[in-house]
């Protein structure tokens, strides 16, 4: 027995290191494969189905693409979302100025930058509630505030025009903090003395932030950018709790439109078909920052 | 340190700089501090119509019992601390142990495999969404239980936790290891002994981060549990809403509670926190 026993530990001696990494990997692989990677196919599949969700699923090949090119709410909802993305990219900029209005120590101002910071904390479903209160139109608080200024009051979120500017506006609310956030750090990681220098060369203010500063936040921009990217194709969340996407569609995006067609109009693979032309969307960004982050990994 | 600290400016800038913080918070808080107010009002001066002006009487304790009393919050809540926790810890676990193997091992596949799981974080949600529903209700049989929420929670987040943690161990110096191979360690008990000790300040700031990532998630709760008995504060918060129809008060004061545990692992952990925000993000 001893000698069977000497040659199993040799075995797994002389192989331990070669299958450590794969034994770690396992658990990991095996959930990202059956929750992430399959249904991203089996969505892709599916789009090129009819199904109600129970009866058998009907072959249309690119059917479902096809009336997505005539459907005029999912032409509302694309359009939404490059709205989403063109006013996304304030957060960045706001964030910008919120760090570097708050970059300073005096007392109490780790406070203030924690309750510049809570938005990002709270749930979006929140963010929803708090900011479909503030903008209701017959008791909202913004409204009140327009009386006191004598001015008439508005209805955006029943207005076709404004419900959308309105539920982005609240997603610039947490996505402002979470760049500022980013921009603080980037801001106390950049090295004093190039500061210096640059100061006694000359340089003050806005000439120094365009040439030493900004330069030096280009990691933070970078990430910045991404997460606002990432967050426009995102929106959901509010939408379903401030407007629904109405009125009459006009608020709506692909993410939100993709789950009112499967679960409220049971047409799953129409459903799928929007959420590949999200998902397409997606991948041009998902592309440019992996090159971008392979790039530096082979460095 | 830029811009100019305000301690080498005019005193007269000073004072208005100090000055101009609480207002700024104020503004920028607005539309929290509107519900806040909200959910200290009684029916009786919402009925009347006074929304902005002086409160006739602060009702905390008694709003704040209500929605308890009159609703399932406490099973919502109760519902998110069961799946949130298991959550973290399970996806934390996962990316300890596959960003040890991808940081720190050489095999071919290894960055492709990493690619895979950073990709896998920007996936929008709907193009997962019918395969995942249809796996929990025919495959794994958890549909309408927190499992279904756990399980896809820990999967998903296993992608930002991995890129994370594989980043941190990186970093950590080679001969760490080379030194304990040396004194005839197995890989495993490196892992176990050298390594985890080593990554614990990740952990905690992984934690935190993924603790509200979790926490917040409303998407998910909506798509695979439908029962109050299992549905967690953001789902909860939001169904609740149709019964509360006018009742602003409780709907306020509902979404306070909702709110309060992510704030209140910010504050306690918050140095945790940015570290995780910014760690998994500069690291580009």
């Amino acid at each position: 027995m001893p000698q069977i026993a000497v040659v199993e530990r040799s075995w797994w001696d002389r192989h331990q290191v070669a299958l450590t990494p794969f034994i770690l990997l396992a658990p990991a692989c095996a959930m990202f494969a059956v929750f992430v990677v399959y249904p991203i196919g089996a969505s892709l599949w599916l789009s090129l189905f009819d199904w109600d969700g129970i009866n058998p699923r009907t072959w249309v090949g690119l059917g479902n693409y096809a009336e997505l090119l005539d459907d005029p709410v999912f032409w509302t909802s694309l359009r939404n979302n490059v709205w989403w993305l063109v006013f996304f990219m304030l957060a960045p900029v706001l964030g910008l100025a919120l760090a570097l209005f708050l970059n300073q120590t005096v007392t109490g101002i780790r406070l203030v930058k924690s309750l510049f910071f809570f938005p990002f904390v709270i749930s979006q479903v929140v963010v929803g509630l708090v900011f479909a209160w503030f903008f209701n139109a017959q008791f909202g608080l913004l409204n009140h505030l327009l009386a006191a200024l004598g001015l008439p009051p508005v209805a955006l979120l029943e207005s076709e025009t404004w419900a959308t500017f309105a539920v982005i506006a609240a997603g610039l609310w947490p996505q402002t903090a979470y760049c500022m956030i980013l921009y603080l750090t980037g801001l106390t990681a950049i090295d004093g003395s190039l500061i210096e220098a640059a100061r006694i060369d000359g340089a003050s203010g806005r000439k120094l932030l365009w040439h030493v500063i900004l330069p030096q936040l280009r990691p933070a921009t970078f990430i910045a950018v991404v997460v606002c990217v990432v967050g426009a194709l995102r929106s959901f969340d509010l939408i379903s709790i401030m407007t629904l996407g109405g009125p009459y569609n006009s608020s709506n995006v692909l993410a939100y439109y993709m789950y009112e067609q499967t679960f409220l109009a049971f047409r799953y693979g129409y459903g799928a078909a929007i959420a590949t032309v999200l998902f397409l969307l997606m991948d041009v960004y998902i592309a440019f920052f992996l090159w971008r982050l392979l790039r530096q990994e082979r460095r | 340190m830029f811009p100019t600290p305000i301690e080498r400016t005019s005193p007269t800038t000073q004072a208005l700089y100090k000055a101009s913080l609480p207002i700024a918070v104020i503004l920028w808080l607005l539309p929290l501090l509107a519900v806040m107010l909200t959910s200290l009002r009684s029916i009786e001066d919402l009925n009347r119509g006074n929304f902005w002006g002086w409160p006739s009487e602060v009702q905390l304790v008694e709003n704040y019992t209500a929605v308890f009393t009159s609703s399932p919050m406490g099973r919502f809540i109760l519902n998110s601390v069961l799946i949130t926790v298991p959550a973290v810890a399970g996806a934390v676990m996962l990316s300890c142990m596959a960003g040890f193997a991808l940081a720190k091992f050489h095999f071919r596949g290894n960055l492709a495999l990493f690619a895979i799981f950073i990709a896998g974080n920007f996936v929008p949600f709907q193009i997962l969404m019918i395969p995942v529903r249809d796996l929990t209700i025919n495959v794994i049989p958890v549909y309408d239980t927190i499992w279904a929420l756990i399980l896809f929670h820990v999967a998903f987040q296993t992608g930002f936790c991995t890129l994370f943690m594989r980043n941190f161990i990186r970093q950590l110096p080679d001969s760490l290891l080379e030194a304990a191979r040396l004194d005839g360690m197995s890989e495993l008990r490196i892992f176990w002994h050298v390594i985890l000790p080593l990554v614990r300040p990740a952990i905690a700031a992984l934690s935190v981060l993924v603790f509200t990532f979790i926490w917040n998630d409303y998407f998910w709760a909506l798509v695979l549990v439908q029962s109050d008995d299992v549905r967690p504060v953001t789902a909860g918060l939001q169904s609740l809403r149709g019964m509360w129809l006018a009742s602003w008060q409780l709907i306020s004061a509902g979404s306070i509670i909702a709110a309060i545990p992510p704030v209140v692992m910010f504050f306690l952990m918050q140095r945790h926190f940015i570290a995780g925000l910014t760690l998994g993000g500069s690291k580009e």
